[in-house]
C-alpha cells in the first residue's frame, strides 16, 4: 500500500510486546495518521511466542503485514529472530536484542523500550511524541527507567 | 520515509477522521464505548479469548456490568433487564454461544421490550481456544439478526445499529466479530451519546412464556419479523460498497473485508455488514455487474452457501480456506484459484505454565501417580504440554467431571481407579456443579476424584473475578463468596479436603493417593493464589499507598 510503513514486533509472552507496540501505535497515531495493529492474546501469551504488527500512513487497509513484506523488524527475545527473519522485506531494517547493551538498562524489563528507542532513529517521528506516548502507556512508578532505556536505545 | 498528511487521513469506509475527535481502540473498546454511548442498562457476559476485553472496559467507562457463572445465566439476565425494557448487552467467545444457545433460540421467539444485543466473538486459527466454530451459522438457526464490523469504527457504528434494529423490531441481535477485530486497535470516531428510555415493566404473558399455545404464535411472530429486517437490510442495511476496477467483484464479511482490499487493489469490494438476514437481491445485482465475482470469507462457507442457494453467479472460496484465520496473503492465493497452500511457518514457541505457578506441582504429582486425567479448560490445560503431558482429555468447559465418571464407569476397576477429573476454581462455577451432582446421584463403584485447581481468579483470561473470587467484575467486594468446599459437602460428596500444592505438596500426593485407592467420592481442592494475581494485587496495593 502507498505510504504505509509496517513494524513488525516479534518475542515472548511476558516481554512486553503488546505494550510496546501499543506506544508505537501511540506515536503514529499522535502524528495524525491512519494506524492499525494486530496482536493475540490468551492462550499465545504465557511465555509462549507473540508478534504484534503496527502498520501506519495515509491509509491503512488489513491490520496484518503480509509476509516478507515488514519494513522493520524488532525482536525482543535472541531466539525469536531466525523464526521472524521471513518477515522482513528485502533491505528491511532488524532490530535484534542484542543492539542494547543489557548492562546499561536500570530495570532489564524495559528492554522493550530501549528497543523502541533504536526503532524511533529509524521513524520521522518527533522525540516528544515517542515520550508522551511511552508516558501514557507505562504507569508513572516506571517513567524513569524507561525514559532512561529510550534514551539508551535513541542515543545509539 | 514516505510523506504523511499531518491532520488528516481517510479511513477505510472513506470517512474523514478529524485529529480531536479520533481515539485508537481495539475492537472490544470500541464495542465498549457505544455501551456507553447507548446508556446501557447492564451487561453480563463470562470471561473468553477473544471477547473478555469488552465488559472490562465498559466497566471501566462506567456502565454496569457483571461476570455471570456462565454464559447461559449471563444471556437470562441480559433477558431480563431486555424484558424490563432496558438495554442489555451479553459478551462471549464463540464457544460461549453453544452454552447460551438454549436462552437464544427462544429469546428470539420471546423478543424483548427494551434492546438485547449478544457479542459473539469467534476465534478462526484458534490462538487461544478448543475449536473453530462459526457463529455465523447461529443467526440462521436461531432467528437472529446478525451484524458484522470488519474494524473498530464498524465495531462501534454497529454495536449501535444493533441497539437500534433490537429496539425496532425487539429481537435479540448479534454482533459477530473475530480475534483480529477485537483485538485489532484502529482509529475511531464517536458520536453523540443517547439518553434511552428508564426500564418500567409492561406484562405481556403470550408473548413471554413460551407454552406450546404461545409458542406457535411467536414463532411466526419471529418469521415475520425477520422478513421485515430482510427488506429493511435489502432498502437500507450497512452494506459499503469500495467501488475499483470492472473485472473482479469480490463479497465479503468481516476482517476479511480488510484483507481484499489489500490483497486485490483492482478489485471492487462489497462489504456486507448485516449477514443475516442476507441481503440477497443487492448482491445479486452486484454480482451481476462483474464478469468474474468470488465470495471470501473465513471459516464456514456460511456466505457462498447462502448466495449459492439464492442462484446469485459468485465463485466460492476453495475448501482449504475454511482452515484457520485469512490474512491478505492467503486471500491473494484464494482469488487465484490456488488449492495448495505454502507449508506452515515454523511454530513459535509454544506457551507453558508460568515458572512458580502453582498447578505445576499438582501435574508433577498426577504424573508421577500415573492417573488418567480427564481435563477442563483453563491455564491448566497446559498440563497438556512438556515436560508434564499428563492430560488425557479436553473437550470443553466441565467436561473434565461428566467424562472422567463416564471413564469410571466404563473401565476395568484397576484402570477406573487412576481416573481423576481436573477442572479449575471458575471453571468448577461455570459448569462443574452439575457434574458433582451426576456424580453423587449416578456414583461410580470405584468411586471418583474431583482435584479442583483453585487459584482463585480466571487466570488464562487474564485474571478475572468470579463468584469464588469474593469480588465483582471491577475487583469491589461482593456480598457473599461462594464457597466450593462448603458446596461440595452440601451435595453430598463424602469427602472434601483442601491443600495447598506449593506449602504442602506430600500431603496434596497423599490425599489423591488415598482417595485413588479408596471407593469414596473425593473433591481436592488444591489451592493457591495464581502467582499473576498475587503480583497484580501487590502492585494494586503499592499504587493506592501512592
Amino acid at each position: 500500500m502507498d505510504g504505509v510503513t509496517n513494524v513488525k514486533f516479534a518475542g515472548l509472552g511476558g516481554q512486553g510486546i503488546i505494550t510496546a507496540t501499543d506506544i508505537l501505535a501511540g506515536v503514529a497515531f499522535a502524528a495524525g495518521l491512519d494506524v492499525k495493529k494486530a496482536e493475540v492474546h490468551g492462550m499465545s501469551q504465557r511465555g509462549g511466542a507473540v508478534t504484534s504488527d503496527v502498520r501506519f500512513g495515509p491509509c491503512v487497509l488489513s491490520p496484518l503485514t503480509p509476509e516478507g513484506a515488514s519494513d522493520i523488524l524488532v525482536v525482543v527475545a535472541e531466539d525469536q529472530v531466525e523464526i521472524n527473519r521471513r518477515h522482513l522485506k528485502p533491505g528491511g531494517v532488524l532490530i535484534a536484542p542484542s543492539a542494547v547493551d543489557a548492562a546499561k538498562l536500570q530495570n532489564r524489563k524495559s528492554l522493550n523500550v530501549a528497543l523502541l528507542g533504536i526503532l524511533s532513529r529509524h521513524l520521522p517521528f518527533p522525540e516528544s511524541l515517542w515520550i508522551e506516548s511511552l508516558h501514557a502507556h507505562l504507569a508513572p512508578a516506571l517513567h524513569a527507567a524507561n525514559d532512561q532505556a529510550f534514551a539508551l536505545g535513541r542515543a545509539g | 520515509m514516505p510523506r504523511y498528511l499531518p491532520r488528516l487521513a481517510p479511513g477505510l469506509s472513506g470517512r474523514v477522521f478529524i485529529m480531536q475527535e479520533r481515539k485508537l481502540l481495539s475492537g472490544n473498546e470500541a464495542v465498549a464505548l457505544a455501551a456507553l454511548h447507548v446508556g446501557l442498562t447492564r451487561g453480563a457476559g463470562y470471561p473468553g479469548t477473544p471477547s473478555t476485553e469488552i465488559l472490562e472496559n465498559a466497566a471501566r467507562l462506567g456502565v454496569p456490568c457483571q461476570w455471570s457463572p456462565n454464559e447461559k445465566v449471563a444471556l437470562e439476565v441480559a433477558l431480563g433487564v431486555a424484558f424490563a425494557g432496558g438495554r442489555a448487552l451479553m459478551t462471549t467467545k464463540h464457544v460461549g454461544v453453544n452454552v447460551a444457545a438454549d436462552p437464544l433460540f427462544t429469546a428470539t421467539y420471546t423478543g424483548v421490550s427494551g434492546a438485547l444485543v449478544i457479542v459473539a466473538c469467534d476465534d478462526p486459527g484458534l490462538a487461544s481456544s478448543q475449536n473453530e466454530q462459526d457463529s455465523r451459522r447461529y443467526a440462521e438457526a436461531a432467528g437472529a439478526p446478525m451484524l458484522e464490523p470488519c474494524d473498530s469504527q464498524q465495531a462501534y457504528d454497529y454495536a449501535r445499529l444493533a441497539f437500534q434494529v433490537s429496539e425496532r423490531w425487539g429481537l435479540p441481535v448479534i454482533l459477530r466479530m473475530t480475534t483480529r477485530v477485537c483485538h485489532s486497535k484502529t482509529i475511531v470516531r464517536s458520536r453523540a451519546p443517547e439518553v434511552p428510555r428508564a426500564p418500567s415493566y409492561v406484562q405481556d404473558i403470550p408473548a413471554r412464556v413460551m407454552i406450546p399455545g404461545y409458542a406457535r404464535t411467536a414463532h411466526r411472530r419471529l418469521r415475520a419479523k425477520l422478513a421485515e429486517i430482510a427488506a429493511w437490510n435489502e432498502a437500507e442495511g450497512p452494506v459499503t460498497v469500495h467501488a475499483r476496477g470492472a473485472d473482479l467483484g469480490i463479497v465479503a464479511d468481516g476482517i476479511c473485508v480488510c484483507h481484499a482490499l489489500e490483497a486485490a487493489p483492482g478489485a471492487t469490494v462489497m462489504a456486507v455488514g448485516m449477514i443475516y438476514p442476507l441481503p440477497v437481491e443487492r448482491i445479486r445485482a452486484f454480482a451481476s455487474r462483474f464478469p468474474r465475482c468470488a465470495v471470501v470469507e473465513e471459516g464456514d462457507p456460511v456466505l457462498s452457501r447462502a448466495l449459492l442457494a439464492a442462484g446469485v453467479r459468485i465463485e466460492p472460496r476453495p475448501e482449504p480456506y475454511r482452515f484457520g484465520e485469512l490474512d491478505v496473503d492467503r486471500v491473494r492465493r484464494l482469488l487465484a484459484g490456488e488449492t495448495a497452500e505454502p507449508p506452515p511457518p515454523p511454530p513459535g514457541k509454544p506457551p507453558q505454565l508460568c515458572p512458580g505457578c502453582p498447578h505445576r506441582t499438582s501435574f508433577d504429582i498426577l504424573k508421577r501417580l500415573g492417573c488418567i486425567v480427564a481435563g477442563d479448560i483453563g491455564c491448566y490445560t497446559l498440563g497438556v504440554m512438556p515436560p508434564f503431558q499428563t492430560m488425557d482429555t479436553c473437550v470443553c468447559m466441565g467436561a473434565s467431571i461428566g467424562v472422567g465418571l463416564g471413564l469410571r464407569h466404563a473401565l476395568p476397576p484397576e484402570q477406573a481407579r487412576r481416573v481423576v477429573s481436573v477442572i479449575g476454581d471458575s471453571t468448577f462455577i461455570h459448569s462443574g456443579l452439575t457434574g458433582v451432582a451426576d456424580m453423587v446421584y449416578n456414583r461410580p463403584p470405584t468411586g471418583h476424584v474431583v482435584l479442583i485447581l483453585d487459584n482463585a481468579t480466571t487466570a488464562m483470561t487474564g485474571l478475572q473475578e468470579h463468584p469464588g473470587t469474593g469480588r465483582l467484575l471491577d475487583h469491589r467486594p461482593a456480598a457473599k463468596t461462594l464457597s466450593i468446599e462448603e458446596t461440595c459437602r452440601a451435595m453430598g460428596v463424602d469427602r472434601v479436603t483442601i491443600v495447598d500444592p506449593t506449602r504442602d505438596a506430600a500431603g496434596l500426593e497423599k490425599a489423591l493417593a488415598d482417595s485413588m485407592a479408596s471407593d469414596d467420592l473425593t473433591v481436592i481442592v488444591a489451592r493457591r493464589p495464581c502467582i499473576l494475581a498475587v503480583s497484580r494485587e501487590a502492585k494494586a496495593a503499592k499504587a493506592a499507598k501512592g
